[in-house]
């Protein structure tokens, strides 16, 4: 079953959510990969305020290609998660709640994800022009400079994701292969 | 001695590159629907049905097939009989690229100084060439865009040759693994056997240019391809890694004659949006 979800996500959503679930987001989600981690991790170190009030809200690790005329957004699928890695814990300690992008995290984010109660979800790699179709606006936010890894803020519409981790230790990937896996 | 002008190639490049980001070859896209047909697992399928309806949309609204419209791999077959005259052939390779990427709303992604600036080139420049001079006077040109979190994936082995085919099973499957769900699977696995270092990557890389799932014209590296298939359809990573059974199409293997000391061992892996695309100038 396909569970519909509002972003930014609540208390109960999160606690809702598990390991292996559909789910079709609709709302608000900030987009950010790793360059534009690194500078928010700075700023941060700077004492400085990110440039977008992070609490409660959902990254996607993503890097659009060119708008074409009349669209939104171009293609717009998720980016490999783990370059992300070495920065996640300090913006889940900071009220993050949501990720979404691909491939297995770290497990100093996993335990984060456990700790600060978010949830990691992906979408499907290769797929981004199938996903610019939910994406119904999109706006620069922070970090122009960066090109197409600037901070974009996306308003969503049933935007197809599968959680990996949940709030109670399960893992997609593993779950996923120990499943499958058969005698070598 | 055949004339070629050196804006036939950005041409063609330009062509080559705009095709492959919003065309998958027919090749890719029967394996597409093979794996669907084949996948047991009901996460893996609901992966499968994405990407192939994610394959009707690009070319009919101006999107890529992917966001990451990857380093711009081109290999260039050149004819000794041919003169290529008003140009420089990698300036016109570079100025099609340019040309696709802008023309084509297809994303530039490549930075100027790798571990320092990481700055923008602003046009996905420069292409990486791999030029080979061959009998004949014509120029083949071969494009393959080349996604970052599949190529990030590659792993280089140095083998004692003790280890023979058993250590080159164990390190190709290793490597898949190791990869798991981040090169976008189901994957083709481009392998290189022999050579030196580079020439082992070279060939892993070139493996992946060929149609998917022929098998190479030597027997044995048929053979070999046919078993680290199995093994790595065994590992149960499946579509995007969320579990099943085909963790990869296909399994490419080039080899080159070694020193008598080594076993050189490349992988280099094609995600599932295996996009290239040839001409023949």
């Amino acid at each position: 079953m396909i569970k519909g979800i509002i972003l930014p996500l609540t208390e109960k959503d999160i606690k809702s959510l598990k390991t292996g679930d559909n789910v079709l987001l609709s709302g608000t989600l900030y987009v950010a990969r790793d360059a534009a981690h690194r500078k928010m991790i700075d700023a941060l170190d700077r004492g400085e305020p990110l440039p977008f009030d992070i609490k409660g809200q959902t990254i996607y690790y993503m890097g659009p290609s060119p708008a074409p005329p009349g669209k939104v957004i171009g293609a717009a699928g998720p980016t490999t998660s783990v370059r992300m890695d070495a920065y996640t814990p300090k913006l889940l300690a900071k009220g993050l709640k949501g990720m979404i992008g691909k491939g297995v995290r770290s497990p100093e984010v996993k335990d984060a994800v456990k700790k600060y109660k978010a949830v990691y979800f992906a979408a499907v790699g290769g797929a981004g022009a199938l996903i610019s179709k939910t994406i119904i606006k999109s706006k620069v936010v922070a970090y122009p400079d960066l090109g197409p890894e600037a901070v974009l803020r996306l308003e969503v519409k049933d935007f197809p994701a599968t959680v990996i981790n949940d709030i109670f230790g399960g893992d997609l990937y593993i779950e996923g292969k120990k499943k499958y896996s058969l005698a070598q | 001695m055949r004339s070629i002008n050196a804006a036939d190639i950005t041409e063609a490049v330009a062509n080559l590159f705009k095709q492959a980001n919003y065309n998958l070859g027919a090749d890719v896209l029967a394996a597409l629907k093979k794996a669907r047909k084949t996948e047991e697992s009901p996460a893996g399928r609901d992966a499968l049905d994405a990407i192939l309806e994610n394959t009707r949309i690009p070319a009919k609204e101006n999107i890529p097939l992917c966001q990451d419209c990857g380093t711009a791999v081109v290999f260039l077959e050149v004819g000794q009989a041919v003169l290529i005259v008003k140009g420089d052939v990698s300036k016109a390779v570079n100025d099609g690229v340019q040309q696709a990427y802008k023309e084509g709303y297809l994303r530039k992604s490549m930075v100027i100084h790798p571990f320092s600036t990481r700055t923008n080139t602003g046009d996905n420049t420069p292409a990486v060439i791999h030029t080979t001079i061959v009998p004949g006077n014509k120029v083949k040109i071969t494009v393959l865009p080349k996604g970052g979190g599949a190529e990030n994936m590659a792993k280089l082995g140095m083998l004692l040759p003790v280890a023979g085919r058993q250590g080159v099973i164990d390190f190709v499957v290793k490597a898949v693994e190791q990869a798991w769900s981040n090169p976008c699977p189901p994957v083709i696995v481009g392998v290189g056997i022999g050579g030196t270092a580079e020439k082992a990557m070279e060939m892993a890389k070139h493996a992946l240019i060929r149609k998917v799932g022929q098998p190479s014209p030597d027997k044995e590296n048929a053979a070999l391809e046919k078993d680290i298939l199995h093994k790595v359809n065994n590992l149960g990573i499946g579509p995007m890694g969320y579990g099943g059974r085909i963790t990869a199409f296909a399994v490419h293997v080039e080899t080159f004659p070694a020193h008598i000391t080594a076993l050189p061992v490349a992988v280099n892996l094609q995600c599932h949006s295996a996009r290239h695309r040839e001409t023949v100038i």
